[in-house]
């Protein structure tokens, strides 16, 4: 994938239910080496982590055994992660509609079904601050952000409501870039995956959003 | 590793309407969808980890027990149950019925299921599944009958099972035939794709796809004696990618369902069995995982084997 790196990147996809294989379909195609995950153990050695899109509320069953949501919630707060639709819902700082715990790994606030059911999910094409032209953007019984935080960068949005946002090594999408054919949105986590393993191997700079805590 | 979206951007399947219901198709893998008839029940299976309720007035082990004419819901309860939870609520039409179906697309249900667990309303035409924003599930018990409901715009293929049993068996005989003949195809030439299409009796566009891709354009889920964790195991290891269950949470004896609303110990009872069966159609590959889920599990339905039924009695025969 990039010729700088002789070792593809090890990106994991929460594969607990969801759309895990699309998003790991996409990884391949990008060169990357796509890894489910469905236990907490499964997360060492990844360089990147994808929380895909399905039910947030099945997801949390799981998180809740066997000290998955503590080794999650360390590793996102110290490696690049991608969430998107419920993956977003996950990595939020809080949760409505209705509340629900999440990894607090970037600053926003999500409304859960917020733009309804299925008859109203959608496909829209806008233009947003990626390089490249306009972006199709697939929103499946999407949420929607509420708020974002000072520190989050909003790189896309839909009615004036934020739908791709980034605060240091974490991404979020509130739309499933894996069921489209663009692949810029993955492209960008990938880039974002090698930012970190370059700082990683240049001690003291670190991006700014991932605090500088200990890996798990 | 199969991904039935991206792949489809240069075939019929790329319409947007069609993307939109195979996306939630998408989003509904790895789960378990139960069935329920209250919103009492509806609740014991969002938290219990579903990825989806299907909202029906009686499981199909009261309907084979009672008999009579199986229809749609009551609008009224599928209302409730959609109120109740916050995951995609899913109804029944019965197989032919549009107007059911128009009416469950006017309630905003988020998947039709045109279902042989209902009484059939026509007995030569299903659905058609292209005229309806709603994406559509559909039985199969083999590849030609997948492909037929695929071809009239269903977005979710679900083996048929024998509804209502508690028994597998059938579940695992149609999951098998159609991966058994998905393989068959892909050693096709292209030029025996025209008589396979015949011998399927499905069109040769869609034959040709799966021969090509070696999978339904589609997602393939299982329906259908679904009963246990390792029933969902076994399912999902035979290459479904969601289980359906339907009796095997809510059900105590054949046609009594257990008082989830009233009864403490019986509602355990059902809250254990919707928790292991979802632990089970995750970690289908772990049979560590899969024991503890099991061990958990308080009491089971007592169930009907499907060879004892007599044949004007299969369900799985409805849907041509």
């Amino acid at each position: 994938m990039n010729p700088h790196h002789a070792a593809s990147p090890k990106i994991g996809v929460l594969a607990l239910q969801g759309a895990f294989q699309a998003h790991a379909a996409v990884l391949s195609m990008l060169g990357a080496i796509p890894v489910e995950v469905r236990l907490p153990d499964d997360l060492d050695g990844l360089d990147g982590l994808i929380l895909p899109g399905g039910e947030s509320t099945t997801m949390l069953r799981f998180l809740e055994l066997h000290g998955f949501l503590d080794r999650l919630r360390d590793f996102v707060h110290t490696h690049p992660t991608f969430g998107t639709c419920a993956g977003a819902i996950l990595l939020a700082h809080a949760v409505q509609n209705p509340p629900q715990p999440s990894l607090d790994a970037i600053d926003i606030t999500v409304e859960r079904n917020a733009y309804g059911r299925q008859l109203d999910s959608c496909i829209q094409t806008a233009a947003t601050t990626l390089p490249g032209g306009p972006l199709e953007m697939v929103f499946i019984r999407a949420p929607r952000i509420l708020q974002v935080g000072p520190a989050v960068t909003v790189l896309a949005t839909r009615d004036d409501h934020p739908v791709l946002v980034r605060q240091g090594d974490v991404l979020a999408a509130t739309f499933h870039p894996e069921l489209s054919s663009d692949q810029r949105i993955h492209r960008l986590f990938l880039q974002m995956v090698q930012a970190h393993q370059a700082a990683a191997v240049r001690p003291a700079t670190g991006s700014p959003a991932s605090a500088p805590r200990a890996s798990a | 590793m199969a991904d039935h979206t991206s792949n489809l951007n240069s075939n019929p399947f790329s319409t947007p309407t069609l993307r939109l219901k195979l996306g939630l198709a998408e989003m509904l893998k790895g789960g378990v969808i139960m069935d329920v008839m209250n919103v009492e029940q509806a609740r014991i299976a969002e938290e219990a980890g579903a990825v989806s309720v299907m909202a029906l007035e009686r499981v199909p082990a009261m309907i084979r027990a009672e008999g009579g004419v199986a229809r749609m819901a009551n609008p009224k309860l599928i209302k409730e149950i959609m109120a109740a939870v916050t995951i995609p609520v899913m109804a029944k039409a019965r197989i032919g019925h549009f107007a059911e179906a128009q009416v469950l697309q006017h309630l905003g249900v988020d998947f039709i299921d045109e279902s042989e667990v209902l009484t059939p309303a026509d007995e030569q035409h299903h659905i058609d599944k292209h005229a309806f924003t709603t994406p559509f599930v559909c039985g199969a018990k083999n590849l030609g009958e997948a492909l037929r409901r695929i071809a009239e715009g269903a977005a979710m293929i679900r083996t048929k099972g024998e509804p209502g049993t508690g028994d597998v068996v059938h579940a695992v005989t149609h999951m098998r035939t159609i991966v058994r003949e998905i393989k068959a195809l892909t050693v096709l030439g292209e030029e025996e794709l025209y008589a396979a299409a015949k011998n399927l009796q499905a069109p040769y566009e869609l034959v040709r796809m799966v021969a090509k891709a070696g999978k339904l354009p589609v997602p393939n889920f299982s329906a259908g004696g679904i009963a246990t964790p390792a029933d969902a195991a076994l399912m999902m290891q035979l290459g479904a990618e969601t289980v359906f269950v339907g009796s095997g949470i809510f059900m105590k004896e054949r046609a009594t369902p257990l008082d989830v609303e009233n009864d403490p110990a019986e509602r355990a009872e059902a809250v254990s069995r919707a928790r292991a069966i979802v632990i089970a159609a995750t970690h289908y590959n772990d049979p560590k995982l899969v024991a503890e889920a099991s061990e958990q599990v308080l009491g089971s339905m007592k169930g009907l084997a499907a060879a004892a039924i007599e044949e004007a009695q299969l369900m799985q025969t409805r849907g041509w």
